[in-house]
């Protein structure tokens, strides 16, 4: 367990150490967000019988979880294989299980950290309600992991800085920009309502968000089963890839 | 006895490189070995083979009786491991360093342990400076202080004297030959032909993939009199 311990102390203090580039920056980037959508938006919309910004805020907080897990994960392991300090963890008898739990775990960590920084940033600019902190709870840290998970896959995969951008422009951004973040699916055409659902990003931001206003459009039972059977997938192929070795152990 | 290490029929290819072709070795308990050979030889292939940083695509390597892939928290507890490039976490600190590595063996409080490792190599004013502000021989004696948190039993070096002064290559040889005496198994690997012919009891010679020579340092000495063993490796490298 100490194997275990360290690793994630280790996986943790590395973003702490640069708080200000890794929590910090993306408070502010969603408080921009928020000022900029909500100040357009706020008088003319109203979802789920809502104001804008009050239905905004829970979407951005959900959105930079997902997006800080995954960097997290994502560029710790492609700067240890970049500089070659992914040695000192390759070396050791730590089981790939152990591994794979301590790099999600300091996603899923810096993601709640982000979270709670961009709710506290934001909260001060709408009315928020809390029906549910379960669901809340629940949805942040199931879909920080499989984002954390991602990570650690994308992190594997790619060998330089710019195949990760593209992994992170190319898929991360448009998963969790198109989810619901900004609108209810339910304004779209019928058509892209339809492309929303095979999203699991959407279920993750609908469940979120019932945790605030208590109404979203699935059951929040439903959506967890999905995020929790995309997560089991992620999980499982990342597994495997840590114990195969690959681009990891030549 | 089981031997520190066994290398059976090891091949590894890169692409269509063959960089280890049929490599079979055993050291013994005790040893002081040498791994010597030209650039490309395979030697940091064969290690991190040892190390199961490089999967080979046939053979079978062990540390102490424990299988490196089958058994391989067995076999890298037992083992501890320079790397050749000069590499580091920036983000910590030499004691931070050693106390994280330390963790990652299991091992929660160390820094006895640290503190002696970092005398030895000569660190002791540098344990709370940070990885980016040490010199080149600083970040090399630290990879090397790594290498031994968990007190392995079997301890391959891959040139851990490139880049180091004088001074610290003396001190570092103490240590490691105490080490030696205390029952460690050294491995080492070096361009420094006469450190070899110093300091290991039994050397390997190395090209392109095989072993072209393994004995003893008198042995190989004798075959070539009046020689050093800089005479003895060119003219192996010759055949
Ligand atoms: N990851 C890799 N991918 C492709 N080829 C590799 C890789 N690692 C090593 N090689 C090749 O395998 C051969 C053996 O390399 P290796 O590093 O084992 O040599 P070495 O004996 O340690 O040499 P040196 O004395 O220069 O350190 C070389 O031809 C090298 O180019
Ligand atoms: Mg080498």
């Amino acid at each position: 367990m100490t194997g275990f311990w360290t690793l994630f102390y280790k996986e943790f203090l590395r973003f702490w150490k640069v708080a200000f580039q890794t929590v910090a920056a993306p408070v502010l980037t969603a408080l921009l967000y928020l000022l900029i959508f909500g100040h357009v938006l706020d008088d003319h919309v109203r979802v789920h019988g809502v104001q804008y910004t009050s239905f905004l805020i829970p979407g951005l907080v959900m959105m930079q979880v997902l997006q800080n897990a995954f960097a997290n994960s994502s560029s710790s392991l492609i700067q240890a294989k970049i500089t070659g300090s992914i040695v000192f963890v390759l070396l050791p008898p730590i089981p790939y299980s152990a591994f794979f739990v301590a790099y999600v775990l300091a996603a899923v960590v810096r993601g709640l950290m982000v979270g709670v920084g961009v709710l506290l940033a934001t909260v001060w600019f709408a009315e928020i309600t809390v029906v549910s902190p379960l669901w809340i709870l629940v949805f942040s840290i199931t879909g920080g992991a499989m984002f954390g998970a991602l990570g650690m896959i994308a992190g594997i995969w790619a060998e330089k800085f710019d195949q990760l951008a593209a992994f992170q422009n190319f898929l991360i951004m448009p998963l969790t920009m198109l989810s619901g973040v900004f609108y209810s699916i339910y304004t779209l055409p019928t058509f892209w309502q339809g492309v929303s659902h095979y999203n699991p990003v959407f279920y993750m931001i609908d469940g979120f968000r019932y945790g605030f206003f208590g109404v979203s459009d699935v059951p929040p039972q439903s959506s967890l089963l999905v995020v929790a059977a995309c997560f089991a997938v992620v999980s499982l192929l990342t597994l495997q890839l840590l114990k195969s070795g690959w681009k990891l152990r030549a | 006895m089981t031997p520190a290490v066994a290398i059976v029929d090891v091949v590894k290819h890169f692409g269509t490189l063959k960089a280890l072709d049929g490599v079979s070795l055993s050291i013994e308990q005790g040893e002081f070995f040498g791994l010597l050979g030209q650039n490309g030889a395979g030697k940091t292939t064969l290690i991190s083979s040892l190390a199961g940083l490089v999967r080979p695509d046939a053979g079978r390597l062990s540390v102490l009786g424990y299988d490196v892939i089958r058994d391989f928290r067995d076999a890298r507890r037992r083992l501890g491991v320079v790397p050749q490039e000069l590499v580091f976490d920036p983000f910590f600190n030499v004691r931070e360093t050693l106390q994280i590595q330390s963790g990652y063996f299991g091992i929660r409080k160390n820094d006895d342990w640290i503190d002696e490792i970092l005398h030895h190599l000569d660190l002791t004013g540098k344990a709370s400076v940070n990885m980016r502000r040490l010199s080149g021989g600083m970040k090399r004696r630290v990879l090397v202080a790594q290498a031994l948190v968990h007190k392995p039993p079997v301890i391959v070096l891959d040139e851990p004297t490139a880049g180091v002064d004088v001074e610290l290559r003396q001190g570092l040889w103490q240590f490691v030959r105490r080490l030696n005496a205390e029952g460690h198994t050294i491995i080492l690997t070096t361009h420094y032909l006469e450190e070899a012919e110093n300091l290991c009891g039994r050397i390997a010679l190395m090209k392109q993939g095989r072993i072209l020579a393994l004995d003893t340092t008198a042995n190989l000495m004798a075959a070539h009199p009046g020689g050093t063993l800089e005479d003895v490796f060119v003219r192996t490298m010759q055949q």
